[in-house]
């Protein structure tokens, strides 16, 4: 397997404001350090509220004529920031594997690609739709135009950052806004060489770019009252009190605030040993995808108590085959944690999951890989046995961690996967034709993987029920997220009311 | 007897904020990427509802939880800890490149016994 080289960067960024790269107005920056061995790897502005309200300028400034660009226009504009993409798509890869720590192998084949695909699906969709006229009766028409909502502010995660950057840019562009992006602040790095890369190709100010922490930063977006949207994907108090600030300015949110997905195999899976079995189990261990840093991370495994033994020791097998490694490497198949502060939370969780009585089934520890990678922030991939109470169960530890617990029946199973929280992802895996119809169709979450899991392309809708948010993304819906509905009501009558 | 307990490095941190903030308050997260994580504002920039549950005060700092999420929580003792690290979120010790984080262990059943049950709503 190839080995990538770890890319170089400048030593320092700017914000991306009105079309240029801007120091921080009070020059302050803060060092970005790779969860691979803990070392700095570039400087990004630390930002605050003058840098907000220049980016936020440039928008409504760009906005006037940006409004009325042309569908044509935004279209071909996306579809050259993926042909870029894809040009830069192994250098771009690197970069997210140094940022954020995942391997190589997910930053070519999914985080990357996922991006391409994105701008494209969005390119491709506008240039299709059509607004609606309605003749209501003989001399009054109406007509529906959709506009865009003007100045929109997304706040990013760290776990997928150009990923979910894509998610949320592309439709916001796509739908004519002009926007202001506030990066993780674990994540940065990644977001600047794009920018660097297609900054040439967006008009100045449609798309800008403000680095900083959460309080200091992201506090005074959400808070503007001259922005007209936020899009958050995150966690539920940050959602909470982004809400506040929208009920304020009684300004339209989108919120994605993950979840604890269950991954329900029913007794058919193990009915013969085959190729669907063997992609049942893989199913199993995508718990380990992305090192668990996901927010439909299938960390609950709910099997059939038929076929618990068997299927288990084949779902083990295939987690401790799981190599770690230099996140570089093409053969490593799960990298570092994305910072330390979730490393160690993740071990609090392991421990508490023991405390509470779980049986850890394999890993169950912190992962020394030593040399230059002993710096880094490795957890081995742990499942652990418990039942649907305990809180391994019920909060996202946001690691390579699930836990399994058994059903007897489908009642049974619908009963376990339904008590959570949230309602973002969820697995069915089985062989009955029945099943796999009536039982996604029982369980309250917004994606429900039937017989596949973690495939996330363009135009099949994305987004949670319950405590996981609302709002559908990767997906046309999410274009009237970005819009307003203008109706113009006209009529071809000549005569007055006679009212007056 | 708390539900929740802080030990000596959080205070260090909450005596820091303190300069800076004023009077602060807690609010535990749930969800994706830094969710169940202890989120730290000024008193009162969250904005506490008949939701919330209150679990008691860290060093004078009110700390409260949703009361759905305490649901799975209760049975568990919390004691608010420090790590290195960069969080996201709104959370104000971010920048400080230190990060609040939740220690939990399980009540014994006394402890379960006389604790009063958790207040809802705003107690501060």
């Amino acid at each position: 397997m190839s080995l990538h080289n770890r890319p170089e960067l400048k030593s320092e960024y700017g914000n991306y404001i009105g079309g240029k790269f801007v120091a921080a107005a009070d020059g302050h920056t803060f060092d970005v350090v790779t969860p691979i061995d803990g070392s700095v790897i570039t400087k990004v502005p630390r930002s605050n509220a003058k840098d907000v309200n220049a980016a936020i300028d440039a928008a409504h400034a760009a906005f006037a004529t940006w409004k009325n660009s042309s569908v044509t226009e935004r279209s071909n504009m996306l579809l050259k920031i993926a042909d870029i993409v894809e040009e830069n798509h192994h250098y771009l890869a690197a970069v997210e594997t140094l940022d954020n720590g995942k391997s190589i192998r997910e930053t070519i084949h999914a985080d990357i690609a996922l991006v391409i695909d994105h701008f494209r699906y969005f390119a491709g969709v506008i240039r299709a739709e059509e607004g609606t006229v309605s003749e209501l009766d003989a001399t009054t028409v109406s007509v529906n135009i959709k506009e865009p909502i003007g100045v929109v502010a997304q706040i990013i995660p760290w776990n997928f950052p150009l990923l979910m950057a894509a998610w949320k840019i592309a439709p916001a562009l796509a739908a004519g806004n002009c926007v202001i992006v506030k990066p993780a602040e674990q994540t940065p790095a990644g977001i600047c060489v794009f920018m660097e890369l297609v900054g040439h190709l967006i008009p100045d100010g449609v798309l800008n770019i403000v680095h900083g922490f959460g309080p200091e930063a992201g506090k005074p977006l959400a808070q503007s009252s001259r922005v007209h949207k936020v899009a958050f994907t995150g966690e539920t108090t940050t959602g909470r009190l982004i809400m506040q600030y929208a009920s304020e300015n009684l300004n339209p949110v989108t919120m994605e605030l993950g979840g604890k997905s269950p991954n329900v195999f029913f007794k058919s899976v193990m009915d013969a040993d085959d190729e669907f079995l063997n992609k049942a189990i893989e199913g199993a261990v995508m718990f380990a995808l992305n090192q668990g840093e996901v927010c439909t991370c299938p960390s609950r495994i709910l099997v059939h108590e038929d076929i618990y033994e068997p299927f288990m020791a084949k779902v083990i097998e295939r987690t401790n085959a799981i190599k770690m490694g230099n996140p570089f490497d093409e053969g490593t198949m799960m990298g570092a944690q994305a910072s330390e502060d979730q490393y160690n939370k993740i071990l609090n969780y392991i421990d508490i999951g023991k405390e509470e009585g779980a049986e850890v089934l394999c890993g169950g520890a912190s992962a020394d890989l030593g040399g230059d990678l002993g710096t880094g922030y490795y957890i081995q991939p742990t499942i652990l046995k418990g039942h649907n109470k305990m809180r391994v169960f019920q909060e996202e530890i946001f690691g390579p961690v699930t836990a399994v617990t058994t059903f007897k029946t489908v009642e049974e199973a619908l009963e376990i996967a339904n008590d959570t929280l949230y309602g973002l992802g969820a697995g069915v895996w089985t062989r009955d034709a029945h099943e796999a119809y009536q039982v996604p169709r029982a369980i309250e979450a917004g994606r429900v993987w039937v017989n596949c899991y973690h495939a996330y392309p363009a135009h099949a809708p994305f987004g949670g029920y319950k405590q996981s948010g609302f709002g559908r993304e990767t997906h046309l819906m999410m274009l009237n997220h970005y819009r307003q509905n203008k109706n113009m009501l006209v009529s071809y009558d000549k005569n007055a009311l006679g009212f007056f | 007897m708390n539900r929740v307990d802080f030990t000596p490095a959080a205070k260090e941190l909450m005596d820091e904020l303190k300069t800076f903030h004023g009077p602060i308050m807690f609010h535990q997260s749930g969800g994706c990427c830094d969710g169940s994580s202890p989120m730290c504002f000024a008193l009162d920039d969250f904005k506490v509802g008949e939701v919330d549950v209150f679990l008691g005060t860290v060093d004078g700092a009110p700390f409260y939880m949703s009361s759905s999420q305490y649901e799975y929580w209760k049975h568990t003792h919390l004691t608010l800890d420090v790590t290195p690290g960069r969080g996201s979120s709104f959370s104000i010790e971010i920048p400080t490149g230190k990060r609040f984080l939740i220690k939990s262990r399980l009540l014994t059943h006394d402890e379960i016994e006389n604790l009063p049950e958790a207040p809802r709503g705003k107690q501060h």
